[in-house]
């Protein structure tokens, strides 16, 4: 009994198993030894034997329909007339006995002592001679062709394709490695061996070639799985930090890493469409006046100090909206740029926008629905709560810590779910958080405004310091820093359960960021729409130069003038470049106090602690200043908005995916080695899976928020009249309309501008809302079709609980199993339900009624209700006829356990 | 060790021209030989049975290598010895795990349970690979969590177990009517069959539902 179901789980195929039972004789019982020798040799010998493996798989394993696994069965019993074996049948029916040794055959092959062995290899050489002369003769029959029947030969092919999907599900299998091998060895000996006799004649040519380049692909797929594993970087670093924090931290550098591989698809985007093509086919620098340094800015235009604040030579280069010519057409290949440039400003929206609901996606298909973890609490912090990449000890006793802690709290939760002591005072501390925690963000909110407008006043002043010019960055990144710890010390008056206090602060530096991000915005489009009221004066005066400077007297008029120098040409302000370069700034600042705050914050008092604790008067490591922890929320929020800012950002300056890419490069070496040098395991270790769909959920939202304003100024403002790629036209969105109305065909023209119809797109609307509606009804009548199954599942239970002492253990699983195998599938639910039902007691009976024997048959007769069980099965073969899973299923454990219980 | 390391990919390549398949077949037979067997060639068959891929296998075997004494580090003698608990516990990857002893008995294909070939070590990466199944994961953390080895959890399982998962420390052990609460507990919510013990499906049906049993499930080397 106690090693049955161990050996339930490795049992399989003949050839390992036979040959193990032998090994050990005189351990099984007597009964079952004789008939399953004879039946090794049978397994290892004749095709009748392996042709009755598909069968069962394809009862247990694929989903056919419910007559499938009965036609299977006779099929295989004709078969079986056919090659005239008579032992064959006897032996099959015997499967309950037989799967119960083959159980403990193979668990003794796993312990089989050493000298044992000896013995095996002279079994072994005989049966491999006696299975290769017969199935010699068996290989001359077939390739002798005409004795071969159709039916022969696609049985032949079937079992082929068997064979292949066991070596390709074989390393699902738990099965200990010698195990797999010998199997794979046989299995691709029988490929081998058949695969040339399939398709005669002219197909023989093309199936052997085939065969060939399946084998190859195959191989060439597992070469290239293993270069795709070997590109991702950094993954000894991820690994050393998940095993001396945990998983949570490691997650945090894993988004980093894949925040960098989306940025750097950005990159190329970006890259290889705008500022390389600008940059070999437009004009050179110094043509035209954008693309000039003004003659009042010329002389400190190389300057450090002018070039850190991205102005000089660097605001004149392809980094930036303003470089870039409204020329249609550039180069020799004639690539139409400002379209480009839109479409590339669209598109890093589009690619950031579907590879985030990628991968949430991928996140949650995973996981099931919410509701039912709710259920399992205790089991999952039982069997699931340990962390396995832990390798550091110090990690290991907090976690152990945590985990008695979380122990505790939830019996003392279930204990006393509703202790309440004090309403009134924790409903006023409560309010009075939330209140300072409003004011905090509307002071910080209104600091950033004020700041905004006073560096517009700066702006228009001369000689202004350093620090008025990166005032907003300054201020913006303080904000930034001392924020979330007021707001942390302020939650403390609330006194919320820890889990919930996390919620509330990431919601709170969220909104934190959020609201400096919109001031931000919202002073910078002040500041844009002054600078586009002097547009209009501006270009007047550049006309009136112009007009001047070439109508003026005082040249001889037989000599064209030379044309004006573009550095001398008045300009307008160009507000895009103005907005990228604020952009480009609040990045480098961001990135500056972040690696600043680290090594003040983290690295120094690090080593304060590390070395002032010999000559202190108090235990600093464990006492006040201690070290600091890796601030995971933290972390991925400042990544988040950092990405938000990118992503807003990189219509107006190019160049900031770049140096984008440059920071998230130095940021993964510099925090890993922050992290490993002067950072502690967390105290509250908290998981990270579940928390990872919550960074992407907020990533989706802090990228839809950035794009609103981009949308906003994309559409409804003027662009510059005299820099950038759309310079002259009326909207930016004109490019479109241009490329369509000139480069294509003009019917294709008619269908845009019959697509951009509202007759058309005010429908489209509505069926979106339409199609939501549907979907959201489905899925509200699904979860109530759910939770009503839930309930008749209690109901089963009830009912099996009371029947009990009447019916067996066997039916009362078969019950469960049926309920359960309902739940996943509410259609079936009435007939199926019933059929099975009916079906398992009278299986249960027979089962009394027969001993062991029958109990395979039982189980055989199941699979079309475990099919539907919530626990995934893999795509295995399974080798074994009548024991299909290497798993205990409720029904497989049912017959199995009924099956022993008379033996003992 | 360097020369060990280079000449394993190589090892099947060099075997099967010497010995051709026919051959072979009837050289050496059972289970332990199978290892060596250049017909299937050991290495070229391991990224197929296993979730490993081939620089993972060659770093497992070079970390093998490094647990087993100077003389027999050899390729052939690598994949032939054995390494006792204590060797295995000394990585650091399994130092700090509460069920490192639990894993590798589970592993283990020795009679007496107390030492892994290189095979099995490969098995235990495998299935704690990232890459592995959560069916498989699930599977073999029902046999490791069965301390008892009879195929159910009990709530004797189930006390050790949590035993394991307080840690050592006095402070942190949970008292006895605190750990009777919890075992009723989870025995409430997932014995669905109501006998007492938790069996593999039940134990899987609960472990299908967690978000993050899969991540939390591995070791890498």
């Amino acid at each position: 009994m106690s090693r049955q179901l161990k050996g339930l789980g490795e049992e399989g195929g003949g050839g390992a198993s036979g040959r193990a039972r032998n090994s050990s004789p005189g351990t099984g019982d007597k009964s079952g030894r004789r008939p399953s020798r004879k039946r090794t040799h049978k397994a290892e010998t004749s095709p009748g034997r392996r042709r009755a493996q598909p069968g069962q798989k394809e009862s247990t394993v694929g989903s056919p329909g419910p007559g499938s696994p009965r036609r299977k069965q006779a099929e295989r019993g004709g078969r079986r007339e056919q090659l005239g074996e008579r032992e064959r049948g006897s032996a099959e029916k015997t499967g309950g006995g037989r799967r119960k040794r083959d159980g403990r055959a193979s668990l003794r092959e796993q312990r089989a002592p050493p000298k044992k062995k000896k013995e095996v290899p002279r079994k072994e050489e005989m049966w491999k001679q006696l299975k290769k002369h017969r199935s010699s003769s068996l290989a001359s029959s077939t390739s002798s062709g005409e004795s071969l029947s159709e039916e022969e030969l696609a049985r032949i092919l079937e079992q082929v394709e068997d064979k292949k999907k066991l070596i390709a599900t074989m390393r699902t299998k738990p099965w200990p490695m010698a195990r797999k091998l010998a199997e794979l060895r046989e299995a691709q000996e029988f490929v081998e061996k058949y695969e040339g006799a399939l398709g005669k004649g002219k197909g023989k040519r093309l199936y052997a070639y085939r065969m060939l380049m399946a084998k190859k692909w195959v191989k060439f797929k597992r070469d290239f799985d293993n270069f795709k594993t070997q590109c991702i970087p950094w993954e000894m670093k991820i690994k050393d930090i998940e095993s001396h924090f945990g998983s949570s931290v490691a997650s945090y550098f894993i988004f980093l890493r894949w925040m960098y591989g989306v940025n750097l698809v950005l990159f190329g985007l970006i890259f290889g469409l705008v500022i390389i093509p600008e940059v070999l086919m437009g004009m050179p620098y110094g043509s035209i006046p954008r693309k000039t340094v003004p003659r009042a800015e010329e002389e400190k235009a190389m300057d450090f100090s002018v070039l850190w604040d991205f102005e000089g030579y660097i605001k004149y280069s392809a980094l930036f909206y303003g470089y870039y010519n409204n020329q249609r057409t550039i180069g020799w290949l004639r690539y139409r740029l400002p379209m480009a440039y839109f479409m590339v400003g669209v598109s890093v929206f589009g690619y950031s926008l579907m590879i985030i609901i990628r991968s949430m996606a991928s996140n949650t298909q995973g996981s099931t629905s919410e509701g039912e973890s709710e259920n399992f609490t205790f089991s999952f912090k039982m069997f699931t709560s340990w962390d396995y990449l832990i390798g550091n000890s110090e990690t290991a006793d907090n976690k152990y810590v945590s985990i008695t802690t979380s122990f505790k709290e939830s019996i003392v939760d279930e204990q006393e779910s509703n202790r309440e002591e004090n309403v009134h005072l924790t409903r006023f501390l409560r309010v009075l958080a939330n209140f300072l925690i409003i004011c905090c963000l509307c002071g910080s909110g209104y600091l950033i405004y004020f700041v905004v407008k006073r560096s517009q006043e700066f702006s228009k002043m001369q000689n202004i310091s350093w620090y008025e010019r990166n005032e907003v960055e300054i201020v913006m990144s303080l904000l930034g820093m001392f924020c979330p710890p007021l707001f942390e010390t302020i939650a403390a008056l609330e006194n919320y359960h820890p889990r919930i206090g996390l919620k509330w602060q990431l919601g709170r530096i969220f909104a934190l960021f959020l609201g400096n991000l919109y001031t931000f915005l919202l002073a910078l489009m002040d500041d844009v729409h002054l600078k586009l009221a002097n547009e209009e004066a501006i270009k007047n005066i550049t006309h009136w130069t112009l007009f001047h400077y070439y109508n003026s007297s005082g040249w001889n008029e037989s000599f064209p003038r030379p044309p004006l120098h573009p550095a001398d040409v008045p300009r307008g302000s160009c507000w895009e470049t103005a907005v990228g370069i604020e952009f480009m700034r609040l990045t480098v600042s961001d990135m500056l106090v972040t690696y600043i705050t680290i090594l003040l914050g983290d690295f120094l008092r690090a080593c304060f602690v590390r070395f002032m604790n010999y000559c202190w008067c108090w235990d600093l490591e464990a006492g006040f200043p201690s070290y600091a922890e890796f601030d995971i929320s933290g972390n991925v929020l400042g990544l988040i908005f950092n990405q938000g800012m990118i992503c807003m950002g990189s219509f107006y300056a190019p160049g900031l995916v770049g140096i984008n890419v440059l920071r998230l490069l130095t940021s993964m070496y510099f925090q890993c080695w922050a992290v490993m040098s002067s950072n502690v395991p967390h105290e509250r270790v908290f998981k990270a899976s579940r928390s990872n769909s919550f960074y992407m959920g907020l990533l989706l939202l802090v990228l839809f928020l950035s794009l609103l304003p981009v949308a906003y100024t994309i559409m409804s403002l003027p662009p510059s009249f005299d820099c950038g790629p759309f310079s002259g036209k009326n909207r930016m969105y004109d490019v479109i309309q241009e490329t369509v109305e000139n480069d294509f065909p003009t019917f294709l023209g008619k269908i845009f501008a019959f697509l951009a119809n509202p007759g058309l797109i005010i429908p489209a609307i509505l069926l979106m809302f339409l199609a939501i509606y549907y979907l959201n009804s489905v899925s509200k009548s699904l979860s109530r079709a759910n939770a009503q199954l839930r309930k008749k599942i209690q109901a089963l239970r009830e009912v099996e609980k009371s029947h009990k002492s009447v019916k067996g253990r066997a039916t009362a699983r078969d019950l469960e199993d049926t309920a359960k195998g309902n739940s996943k599938n509410a259609t079936q639910l009435t007939k199926e339900g019933t059929a099975h039902h009916s079906a398992g007691q009278s299986q249960a009976l027979d089962q009394k009624a027969q001993g062991p024997g029958a109990s395979s048959s039982a189980g055989r007769t199941m699979p079309p209700a475990s099919q539907h069980l919530p626990v995934s099965q893999p795509p295995g073969v399974r080798p074994d006829s009548g024991q299909a899973q290497p798993q205990a299923r409720p029904w497989r454990s049912a017959s199995g356990k009924s099956a022993q219980r008379p033996s003992h | 060790m360097a020369c060990a390391i280079a000449s394993l990919p190589q090892l099947p390549e060099t075997t099967e021209k010497s010995h051709p398949v026919p051959q072979n077949s009837e050289a050496n037979g059972g289970a332990r030989c199978s290892a060596q067997d250049p017909d299937v060639g050991s290495h070229g068959a391991y990224p197929d049975l296993t979730f490993l891929t081939k620089q993972e296998i060659l770093l497992a075997h070079r970390r093998f290598c490094e647990l087993l004494p100077q003389e027999h580090r050899s390729v052939e003698e690598s994949l032939r010895a054995r390494v006792s608990l204590e060797q295995i516990f000394s990585l650091p990857e399994l130092k700090a795990n509460p069920f490192k002893e639990r894993i590798c008995r589970v592993f283990s294909t020795s009679p007496t349970r107390d030492s892994l070939s290189f095979e099995d070590f490969l098995d235990l990466l495998s299935v704690f690979s990232d890459t592995a199944t959560p069916d498989i994961k699930s599977h073999y953390a029902f046999r490791i969590f069965d301390f008892d080895d009879d195929g159910t959890l009990n709530r004797e399982d189930l006390s050790q177990l949590v035993n394991c998962l307080t840690g050592e420390g006095e402070d942190t052990r949970l008292s006895t009517s605190e750990m009777k609460q919890l075992i009723d507990n989870i025995l409430e919510e997932s014995d669905i069959d109501r006998d007492g013990t938790i069996n593999l499906s039940e134990f899987q049906h609960v472990i299908s539902r967690s978000p993050d049993f899969a991540s939390s499930f591995k070791i890498v080397l």
